[in-house]
């Protein structure tokens, strides 16, 4: 019943949101919202509650689809982070106004259910159907409380990801034909054989819904400008939580329905992911806007997750499992740090900005932390998840971790200077006015660093818990 | 029978209504009243209770599929009338009389969707289309609307000329009228023995009865009167034409191909293959271009038909009930749009502008049909590209079309959204339209009926089995 929950919640919650009227009243009933629906989640989990873990229901017989709803070790950890993320990012953008709030929260709530329904469901078609469910509420939120250029943006993305889901849903309908029982059950889909060469093209129309959504490169140019004209809370759902819809669909869907396909085309996955990842490192440092800066570090971030998803061994699936809630964790922090200086100093660009150590130095210490983690420093979060999947991209070919090994140094150039020009240095006109932050954001940060440190201390339970997801990826490989 | 009965009396009622009643605002309560006769026949006609219980020497045939299908066309015509009903007493003085056309254009739909014999076929396509030459040129004081009337009407005849020769290629090669006996027809024996004249003739009826009900469906290359005719006709009168008008040519459409041109799939399906790949290509770029929401949506209703066209297509179980989806997701949609279009002064994009902040309701439930049209899901316009997509790809061939058309609705969604935008994101005082309480309430039955049939598309569908 948890798995219906975790959708149900933010659907509802969030629909009566549109009819509350008073912007107070909205921000407290979505943070509520966000609330139970964690609480759900943390029940689920710590009361190891299987059964809770998967629902059916008939939806559509005749299609042969069902509303079946399943959690696995993948499913539940990004479950788990998208119930955490939620109030986080209520509470640290509580400050921000917007205009017809009822609808902003609202459709930040349908966009939460959207999501939790792509990590959960175990249906083809529903899970077509929640992908593009996710989709719909974000283009509003960016299209309407973005920056100048958002509609232009908005747009580029929403077709970039309406072109994908409609190839995938392409490839979704052959494979259909293909099940013995005509129907879209992951386990009747995982159970189709496949010719070497239907394999080859359905992968291709999987796997461009979901390097667009990732983004892979060279996949990925809607990606920096959605993420600078959305507003704070919009990039922080669409790069904590969306893009890892790509990376988890490659998980459930395309590495078991694809497995020689996934062999066959290694390579060029992974040296297009190494690719993005110096060029977007490369582009990180040439950034003066941190937003920017962000949203590239993050597309070499993803970079390497893609890459490590089809190294084939334990070693970089298991990283990859980590990092997908490590960098939704890490990069959140980042965002709310963006945020917090934006508000109070009305500009994201590090020539206009420096020495904010001296006048916010509770903000300077939490952020250096998210900083590092997100520079994958030992002792943080980042560092085990990036240490798996190099060691098993390192497996794989010693020449893509080589390559790909330089965007640490490269992130560690990039997120040195922006700490140096934005904290350090000499104050100026625009930041002798600033002040600390308060204890609220100190709090919402807090949770952040604290996660950022227990993972970094204490991966295990994570491991545990995604252990059946990697062992069900290997054995379709053997 | 009763609906094709029924709609033909009550045209006649109509008009003679006319003579009796003065005041112009009673014809849309006596459509209203007979259009709910309409229902309630078709639904006695579901039921196998019939005025007249003779399928005319089968002349016709009451096939549930379409039945069901005349049901929807009738509630489309009901919600038509409810919606923009009053818009008809704008366009002149006679709406009694532009009810009753309406009503024998129900009558010839009723035929199309029936006819097991290609007279019949060819009687209800003029039925239907004679009507419409009158209603587009029904603004007589508009120049635009009388050119439009004009052109309609030539080309119109010219593809009822095409029509004719190739029922008469397909009479001289089987002997026969009847779709069975046509479908029964073997070219495969004929290529054996020396009558390969036959074989030709065949095709060339075939080929010559497409290309005239492309054109009655707007479909590439024979769709370049749309726009202008679309454009040029009363807006109320082009909510109608595309939607219920371009529906009910369809079920012919695909009523012909499956029932007497079925087991010769080989030899026609590369021809309509090219008509969809162009019509969906034409239909959608042209779109891309248009300055007129109106245009636009005469560009869509083309781009739509390539869509339709896959069930013609695939010509199988899932193509039925494709178009069946289809023809209600589509036609609910485009009424709803068309019904607040007709409201506004300016057809342009900028007209949209800001129309969010001054009728948030009115924005939302046209923001629900366009996303309809696009084929988003959590709306029927989504089952119903879903279902006809997949009866393409069950035929196991031509995946490539099936790529090119999703291709080309991720295009679509590019003017979809155009409104979208200009209604939600840009600055504008939106246009003072006038809109009452009631006709909200309808809209948000449009609404409502496309969102349920997105989530729960077996609504509908449940019906083939059901009766």
């Amino acid at each position: 019943m948890t798995a219906l929950l975790l959708i149900l919640i933010p659907l509802i919650g969030g629909l009566v949101t549109f009819f509350v009227k008073q912007e107070s009243q909205a921000k407290l009933w979505s943070f509520a919202v966000s609330l139970v629906t964690l609480a759900a989640m943390s029940v689920n989990l710590l009361m190891h509650d299987e059964a809770g873990r998967s629902f059916t229901a008939e939806w559509l017989p005749m299609l042969g689809s069902s509303f079946a709803l399943q959690m696995d070790g993948a499913s539940t950890l990004l479950c788990f982070l998208t119930a955490l993320c939620y109030p986080i990012i209520f509470a640290s953008t509580w400050k921000s106004s917007y205009s017809s709030p009822n609808s902003f929260y609202g459709l930040m709530l349908l966009a939460q259910a959207g999501i939790t329904g792509v990590f959960l469901a175990a249906d083809g078609l529903l899970f077509y159907f929640f992908w593009e469910l996710a989709l719909i509420p974000v283009y509003f939120l960016c299209s309407k409380w973005g920056g100048e250029k958002r509609i232009a943006v908005t747009f580029k993305f929403f077709i970039y990801t309406f072109i994908g889901s409609l190839l995938m849903l392409v490839g979704l309908l052959y494979m259909y034909y293909q099940t013995a029982d005509a129907s879209f059950s992951m386990q009747s889909l995982y159970a189709v054989k496949l010719s070497g060469d239907q394999q080859s093209w359905l992968f291709w129309l999987f796997f461009i819904a979901f390097a667009v959504k990732m983004p892979v490169f060279p996949f990925h140019t809607w990606q920096p400008d959605t993420y600078e004209q959305s507003p704070t809370a919009v990039t922080m759902v669409l790069s904590a939580l969306m893009v890892k819809m790509g990376l988890f669909a490659v998980i459930r869907w395309l590495l078991p329905l694809f497995p020689d396909a996934a062999v066959q085309y290694d390579n060029v996955v992974i040296g297009l992911s190494v690719i993005g990842m110096i060029y977007a490192s490369i582009l990180a440092m040439q950034q003066d806007d941190i937003k920017r800066l962000i949203a590239y570090s993050s597309i070499a971030h993803i970079g390497l997750m893609a890459a490590a998803l089809f190294v084939n061994n334990e070693s970089g699936l298991q990283g990859a499992m980590i990092q997908l809630f490590s960098h939704g964790v890490n990069v959140l922090g980042m965002w709310i740090v963006i945020e917090l200086i934006e508000r109070r100093f009305g500009t994201r660009k590090m020539s206009e900005l420096g020495g904010l150590a001296q006048k916010a130095p509770g903000l300077t210490i939490l952020l250096v932390i998210v900083a590092l983690a997100n520079v994958a420093l030992p002792l943080t979060n980042a560092f085990i998840g990036e240490f798996l999947m190099f060691n098993g991209l390192f497996k794989f070919n010693v020449w893509y971790a080589a390559v790909g090994g330089l965007s640490i140094i490269l992130s560690a150039i990039y997120t040195l200077r922006m700490i140096q020009k934005v904290f350090y240095g000499h104050e100026n006109t625009l930041t002798a006015k600033g002040e600390d932050i308060t204890w609220f954001e100190k709090a919402s940060l807090a949770v952040i660093v604290v996660a950022i440190f227990v993972m970094g201390v204490y991966p295990k339970p994570v491991f545990e818990l995604t252990t059946d997801t990697v062992t069900l990826i290997l054995g379709v490989f053997k | 029978m009763n609906l094709i009965l029924i709609s033909a009396i009550w045209g006649i009622v109509m008009m003679f209504s006319g003579l009796f009643l003065k005041d112009k605002s009673s014809a849309k309560t006596v459509a209203l009243i007979g259009s709910i006769a309409l229902l309630i026949g078709n639904i006695f006609d579901l039921s196998g209770k019939m005025i007249i219980n003779s399928n005319f020497n089968g002349m016709l045939q009451y096939e549930r599929f379409g039945l069901l299908f005349l049901t929807i066309l009738v509630l489309a015509l009901i919600m038509y009338i409810l919606l923009s009903g009053k818009e008809v007493e704008a366009v002149g003085n006679h709406p009694f009389e532009y009810f009753a056309l309406i009503f024998f254009v129900m009558s010839g739909a009723g035929l199309v969707a029936l006819f097991n014999n290609l007279l019949i076929l060819f009687i209800g396509i003029e039925i239907i289309s004679i009507p419409l030459y009158i209603l587009t040129g029904s603004d007589k004081r508009n120049l635009k609307g009388n050119e439009a009337a004009l052109k309609y009407f030539l080309m119109g005849s010219f593809s009822t000329g095409i029509m004719l020769m190739g029922i008469a290629f397909l009479y001289g090669a089987t002997g026969s009228f009847q779709l069975e006996q046509l479908d029964s027809f073997q070219m495969k024996q004929l290529i054996v023995t020396p009558q390969d004249d036959y074989k030709i003739f065949m095709l060339i009826g075939i080929v010559m009865i497409m290309v005239a009900l492309a054109f009655k469906v707007s479909a590439a290359p024979f769709h370049f009167w749309t726009p202008d005719v679309y454009d040029g006709a009363p807006t109320v009168f082009t909510s109608f034409m595309a939607t219920i008008v371009k529906a009910a040519v369809f079920i012919g459409f695909l009523n012909l191909f499956t029932n007497a041109f079925g087991n010769k799939t080989g030899n026609w399906q590369m021809t309509v293959a090219i008509i969809t790949a162009l019509t969906l290509f034409i239909g959608n770029i042209t779109a891309v271009y248009q300055q007129s929401v109106k245009r636009m949506l005469a560009y869509s209703s083309i781009a739509q038909a390539g869509f339709m066209m896959f069930a013609v297509f695939a010509i199988n179980d899932m193509a039925k009930q494709g178009l069946l989806l289809y023809a209600a997701a589509y036609c609910f949609a485009t009424i709803g749009i068309f019904a607040v279009l007709v409201k506004m002064k300016d057809y342009t994009f900028d007209g949209f502008n800001g129309l969010a902040k001054k009728q948030p309701l009115v924005a939302m439930v046209l923001t629900i049909c366009l996303v309809s049209l696009a084929g988003i899901p959590l709306t029927a316009g989504f089952f119903a590209k879903y279902f006809v997509l997949a009866a393409a790809v069950k035929t196991g061939t031509y995946l490539w079309l099936v790529i090119f058309a999703v291709v080309m609705a991720a295009v679509s969604v590019y003017y979809y959204f155009r409104v979208i935008q200009a209604m939600y994101f840009k600055e504008g005082e939106g246009q003072e339209i006038a809109i009452t309480a009631p006709f909200k309430a309808l809209l948000v039955t449009v609404a409502a009926v496309v969102i349920l049939l997105g989530v729960y598309p077996s609504l509908l569908l449940n019906w083939l089995t059901f009766f």
